[in-house]
């Protein structure tokens, strides 16, 4: 047994473990220490993640679980949105009573999701998926004072079961026609026995069930109103983590262990993408909620995302490691920045940012950047990000896709705008400043240095993306 | 790189300043303007420099920087400038420093008002150097949500619908033209067709020769990506509302220099990769620069606001420069150059002027004026200079720039130049008419507590009117400079009408 292979897991869990049994310790009132802990804990499996040799492939429980390049660089994606999280809900001002078990609960999806970009079989990747979700379902629905949390963690798991049921029917498809449920058997299967029908029928299934934890048109209905009910930090972590989680195993599914049936099926991707593009931005335009408009903003961007795998090559994984990346420190950044303000104000609406300018410039400064981002605008990080994307399509012949996106990424900046414009021109309804805390200020800071680093010298990120694309499909 | 990098000291000034402003409190408001003074002098007096030191007898780009940004893609951070880019170099930061000197009574949020416009004139100035694609279409996205801001927040009217009308035509403008830019880059890196290296160098991407059918799509990408800023009819409805509704110094930065992106890239990236292309398309951006020019006067000439009269007029005088480009021929491109230059110095002027009778009269309707230059003598004469130079009279750049635009379209397409030349008739009727009615005439009481200009409103007036003049007595101080570098396009054309393929 090489437990190398699973350090990262195996602290990420102790770690976990250590803060479920400090709530009970920790006095009333005092149970933001288990968050600091928690930060500090993250930080240093983080580093030890970096440390690693990344090119180093490792596998463990007779190659159930694999370690590689791929799945190091998810994992530090996954630890830092998780410390990001982490640190932002401190400054969080609800949950009082159940911050305790919450710091615990956010350490506790990360073994799901890195058992999902770490999978090397269906089951090892089903039972991290459910790991991650069931306790996503918990996270959403833990603001017992809400009525729209508990909805939205309702409604989270009845769709989760759903999209559950959908992808164990491809997996028991494709178990019942390769005879094996580990990737490598799969895959030498299918190149040796083809493509068939029934096997496609799968895949169809598989890309159905992740694509419902991406997000992507048809499979989002969720997203908008567990992002709108969620704590703003979970809904923080759902937009950043689940996501990246999705991405990582279609990235696996669909690049390594069926490259043969992508073919077949590219066709259904593209029609996923442009759908997700169009529907997630047209939909935004309306939303008088920032969680909604950003539930719908982060639709779109799966969509943008996507056109990673159509492109089917090294570097179009690397742009899309390259956007996920700066998609987390955007959307932590803009997540942040909303927390300080309804922290104050208590109203997630978007008129309520109002005069935000006068009240708080930081606070304005980095959502006003954040959303830079996303819509891809320079000296954003986005533009750069949008640009390895949208290139990478047009040079694997999809013009017309590429003129979609950038005509769908206009249509984002409209509604991007729009809340730019209340912040910065709107007339403040109050006088009072708003004061925002040290941990808040320290996550957005945090993101602002990354978004502004990776789009005036992203260089050195693109180096980073791209060579752990290229270690992946060699 | 060697020695001093000049260039980058230029577009940086502005960038400094505005951090610079961050850090000193909103109430110190003397110490905001003086921070804005000071880097648009940094700015000016480096672009005198510029001047000075360029040498006229290269056609190349010269005071060139270089530092590799994202190897693996071929980008690098490269500037340089030439005889076509550096007039425009030159006039941004003239421009620059006349808007500092316009706002200089600007009284709400003023620190904010001059953060935003030191972003615009830094991305403006990085695309005339820009000696990279994939940084030339960096700073133009850089400027537009700042412009945004800036009409919103300090504009008048209807600022709201035109600050959005305005953004969303550039954005499309732009998106279309980073297909064309992204097509090109991939293009390039093609081994069997392109290069075979990734580059976004644009000495090297103009060296390729792109086959026919490429060319048309991509300067037809290129054509209305670029031609939203130029503007061209009919995309330009963006144009009047945007300049009429911005405040004084970003009307003269829109109308001076944002315009003026638009043609120099058509001319740079346009023209110069795609001489096929731009010889597919030629006759209809003839047909449509004659609309531009003859069409927008006339709209000019019913105009109520003074201020939409400048901006249709703005729109109109770049059908010039658009007719110029489309002619493509040396003396036609040369004169197009030279009028994008001439252009931005008079619309600048007109744009203060204007702003400063709003400031003081509440008003901009022409009909509530009459007798001005009895009560404001000095905007008078200014107003009457910047008018002269718009009808393109003898004895200022924009005579000698008119000139050479159509004594070369007069050749390429003959029926259109004489119909082109008619907008200058146009032009003269409805900026006499309007210098009429609001200057001349009885003295109105109504405005006998108008003030004329004096102290720190003079410097942008007298520095605008001394340019107009300076260069329109000595063309060639400017015109000299264009010549070598536009040649160098030029002769693409004439080696494709050699070829045989007209």
């Amino acid at each position: 047994m090489n437990f190398n292979a699973i350090l990262i897991e195996i602290f990420t869990t102790i770690l976990g473990v250590i803060l479920l049994v400090l709530e009970l310790v920790l006095p009333k009132g005092r149970k933001n220490t288990a968050g600091y802990l928690s930060a500090a804990g993250l930080l240093a499996i983080l580093a030890v993640s970096l440390g690693s040799a990344a090119d180093n492939t490792q596998t463990f429980f007779a190659g159930l679980y694999v370690t590689d390049a791929f799945a190091g660089f998810f994992k530090q994606v996954f630890l830092m949105g998780a410390i990001l999280v982490t640190i932002m809900s401190i400054g969080y001002n609800r949950l009082q009573e159940s911050k305790g078990e919450f710091f615990s609960l956010v350490v506790f999806t990360l073994p799901g999701m890195m058992a999902m970009v770490s999978a090397n079989d269906f089951i090892t990747l089903y039972v991290g998926l459910e790991l991650m979700t069931i306790t996503f379902v918990v996270l959403t629905a833990i603001d017992t004072a809400s009525v729209k949390s508990s909805e939205a963690g309702i409604k989270y798991i009845l769709l989760s079961a759903m999209s559950s049921g959908v992808l164990l029917y491809g997996m028991s498809v494709i178990y019942g026609v390769s005879g094996s449920v580990a990737f490598a058997d799969v895959f030498k299967y299918l190149q040796t026995a083809g493509v068939s029908p029934v096997v496609l029928l799968a895949v169809v299934f598989i890309v159905a069930g992740f694509g419902f934890k991406i997000s992507a048109v048809p499979f989002h209905m969720w997203s908008p109103d567990v992002y709108e009910g969620a704590p703003t930090p979970i809904t923080a972590f759902l937009a950043v983590g689940s996501k990246a989680a999705g991405f990582s195993v279609l990235i696996r599914l669909l690049l390594q262990v069926m490259p043969q049936a992508y073919g077949s099926i590219a066709v259904i991707v593209v029609v996923l993408a442009s759908l997700t593009m169009l529907v997630g931005n047209l939909t935004a335009i309306p939303q008088s909620n920032i969680k909604r408009m950003l539930a719908y903003s982060s639709i779109a961007h799966a969509g943008y995302i996507l056109l990673g795998i159509i492109a089917f090559t090294r570097s179009g994984l690397g742009a899309m490691m390259f956007y996920l990346l700066l998609y987390l420190f955007a959307n932590i950044g803009a997540f942040a920045a909303v927390i300080a303000v309804t922290n104050h104000t208590g109203s997630d609406e978007i008129s309520s940012f109002s005069g935000l300018w006068k009240r708080s410039p930081f606070a304005s400064a980095i959502l006003l950047l954040s959303l830079l981002s996303l819509a891809g605008i320079p000296p954003a990080a986005g533009f750069v990000g949008k640009f390895y994307l949208f290139a990478e399509a047009i040079r694997q012949g999809y013009l017309w896709l590429a003129f979609l996106a950038i005509g769908t990424s206009i249509i984002a900046i409209y509604y991007y705008i729009m809340v730019i414009r209340v912040m910065l021109v709107g007339e403040a309804k109050e006088t009072t400043s708003i004061i925002t805390s040290v941990p808040l200020k320290l996550v957005m800071a945090v993101s602002a240095v990354v978004t502004l680093v990776m789009g005036i010298y992203p260089g050195p990120v693109t180096d980073w993306t791209m060579q752990m694309a290229s270690l992946f499909l060699k | 790189m060697t020695g001093f990098p000049i260039l980058s000291l230029i577009m940086l000034a502005p960038l400094a300043g505005a951090i610079l402003l961050l850090f000193i409190p909103d109430t110190k408001v003397r110490a905001i303007k003086a921070t804005a003074a000071i880097f648009s002098s940094i700015s000016l007096l480096l672009s005198i420099l510029l001047y000075i030191n360029f040498d006229r007898s290269l056609n190349d780009f010269q005071f060139t920087e270089h530092i590799s940004w994202i190897p693996r893609f071929g980008i690098n951070y490269d500037l340089g400038v030439d005889g076509l880019s550096l007039p425009l170099v030159f006039l941004t930061s003239i421009i620059f420093f006349s808007a500092v000197f316009v706002s200089w009574n600007m009284g709400q949020r003023t620190k904010e008002f001059f953060f935003y416009m030191m972003v615009v004139i830094a991305g403006v100035f990085g695309v005339f150097m820009a000696r990279d694609l994939f940084f030339l279409f960096l700073f133009l996205e850089l400027a537009v949500i700042p412009k945004f801001i800036l009409i919103n927040v300090w504009g008048s009217k209807n600022k709201d619908y035109a600050s959005m009308k305005y953004t969303l035509y550039l954005l499309a403008g732009s998106a279309v033209a980073l297909i064309g830019i992204i097509a090109v880059y991939v293009y390039a890196a093609d081994p069997a067709k392109g290069l075979g290296v990734n580059t976004f160098d644009i000495a090297s991407l103009a060296g390729i020769k792109y086959d026919a059918a490429f060319q048309k799509f991509a300067f037809f990408l290129m054509l209305i990506g670029f031609g939203v800023l130029v503007p061209i009819w009919p995309i330009h409805r963006w144009t009047p509302d945007g300049h009429s509704s911005a405040p004084t110094a970003i009307s003269m930065i829109l109308a001076g220099v944002i315009m003026k992106l638009g043609g120099y890239a058509l001319i740079r990236v346009g023209i110069n990769f795609f001489p096929q292309g731009a010889a597919f398309w030629a006759p209809l951006i003839a047909i449509l620069a004659t609309v531009n020019a003859v069409y927008i006067a006339v709209v000019a000439m019913v105009q109520k606001d003074i201020k939409y009269v400048v901006a249709n007029s703005s729109i109109s005088h770049m059908g010039y420069v658009l007719i110029g480009i489309a002619s493509l021929n040396a003396s036609s491109i040369t004169g197009a150059a030279g009028q994008m230059f001439a252009h931005g110095i008079m619309a600048a002027l007109f744009f203060a002027l204007v702003g400063n009778i709003y400031d003081k009269a509440h008003t901009r309707e022409i009909v509530d004026f009459g007798g001005l230059a009895h009560q404001m003598p000095r905007v008078a004469s200014a107003f009457l200079i910047a008018g002269l130079a718009s009808l393109g009279m003898p004895g200022t750049f924009n005579f000698a720039a008119e000139f050479s635009i159509f004594t070369g379209s007069i050749q390429a397409f003959p029926v259109l130049a004489v119909l082109s030349i008619f907008a200058v008739v146009i032009t003269a009727i409805y900026v006499l008419r309007v210098v009429q009615q609001i200057f001349f005439g009885p003295r109105n009481a109504r405005w006998d507590n108008l003030q004329d200009i004096k102290g720190v409103e003079m410097i942008p007036v007298i520095l605008l009117g001394f340019v107009i003049i300076l260069f329109g007595v000595l063309p060639d101080l400017l015109v000299g400079m264009t010549n070598g570098s536009i040649s160098v396009i030029a002769q693409k054309f004439i080696n494709l009408k050699a070829g045989g393929i007209f």
